[in-house]
């Protein structure tokens, strides 16, 4: 790794995000083929898909960081679960809503509760906000670094469940684009999902080093206030 | 516009709100810091001087 991007990684980050999301519209909107059955409404998977998986890899790297927690007591460990779980919840609330309007046009629905999919992707996003209650109702230290590792630990049980749930619905009102035959979708659009995944993964890493680095900077910065004091 | 391509539409603006509050937000807490910043120079020179 070159010496400038080890020390931009930041900034190297956050554009190659804007490229990637810049990319992704542009094969959204003028390369990936409509779609035969749903038409244009079809476009929104192109986001709200890479937008669920992100969630799920930003709760799975906050479980893992709070395994570090645990088993390493890894410095700053606690922090970084932390951080993933946050971005976690916000693209969590991102595919809430973007599902409700894909919802909305597809099955003339906001919302609706038969779907096993939906309920468990809801109930893995309550029970990730809640953590930060938990967070924030303990005094910082070692004791609440343990039990903000165990809760996220806890959670990320639900990650398969609710990934599964689709398979293990019997309605099948949600669609069902990745089979065991792979993905039941054409070259073209295929290629326009992996770029916006990028993207969001992308987006999601740059959004968890700036906040992490916000947040140590804040850290830092009342450490030598109280040594100033 | 049909009713579908607005909630297209309307789905992409939603990302791309967050993606712009994400921004405002940082910048709040950049200037922020960068306050805090400010008066721990001015008491860290004051110390330095008296």
């Amino acid at each position: 790794m070159s010496t400038w991007l080890r020390n931009n990684q930041v900034p190297a980050l956050a554009g190659l995000a804007a490229v990637l999301l810049c990319s992704a519209i542009a094969l959204v909107f003028f390369y990936a083929p409509e779609d035969a059955d749903q038409g244009l409404s079809q476009k929104i998977f192109y986001f709200h898909v890479p937008i669920a998986l992100t969630a799920y890899a930003c709760f799975g790297w906050g479980a893992w960081k709070a395994l570090l927690v645990l088993w390493k007591r890894t410095s700053g460990a606690d922090l970084e679960s932390y951080v993933a779980i946050h971005q976690g919840v916000i693209f969590g609330a991102l595919t809430l809503i973007t599902g409700s309007i894909w919802a909305k046009i597809s099955w003339g629905v906001w919302w609706t509760w038969s779907e096993k999919q939906l309920v468990l992707f809801l109930v893995l996003f309550l029970f990730y906000s809640a953590y930060f209650m938990l967070r924030f109702s303990v005094e910082a230290g070692p004791q609440r670094e343990n039990l903000c590792a165990v809760y996220a630990l806890f959670g990320v049980v639900l990650i398969p469940v609710s990934f599964l749930a689709i398979r293990l619905s019997q309605r099948f009102i949600h669609p069902t684009v990745f089979t065991s035959r792979g993905p039941q979708m054409s070259t073209a659009q295929f290629a326009t999902f992996c770029v916006a995944l990028a993207a969001m993964i992308a987006l999601a890493g740059a959004l968890y080093r700036v906040e992490l680095l916000s947040k140590r900077l804040d850290a830092r910065l009342r450490e030598l206030r109280e040594l100033l004091a | 516009m049909s009713a579908s391509e607005k909630y297209v539409a309307a789905a992409y603006l939603v990302v791309f709100a967050f993606v712009l509050l994400y921004v405002v937000i940082m910048a709040l807490k950049l200037t922020r810091l960068e306050r805090q910043v400010g008066e721990l120079t001015e008491l860290a020179r004051r110390r330095a001087g008296g």
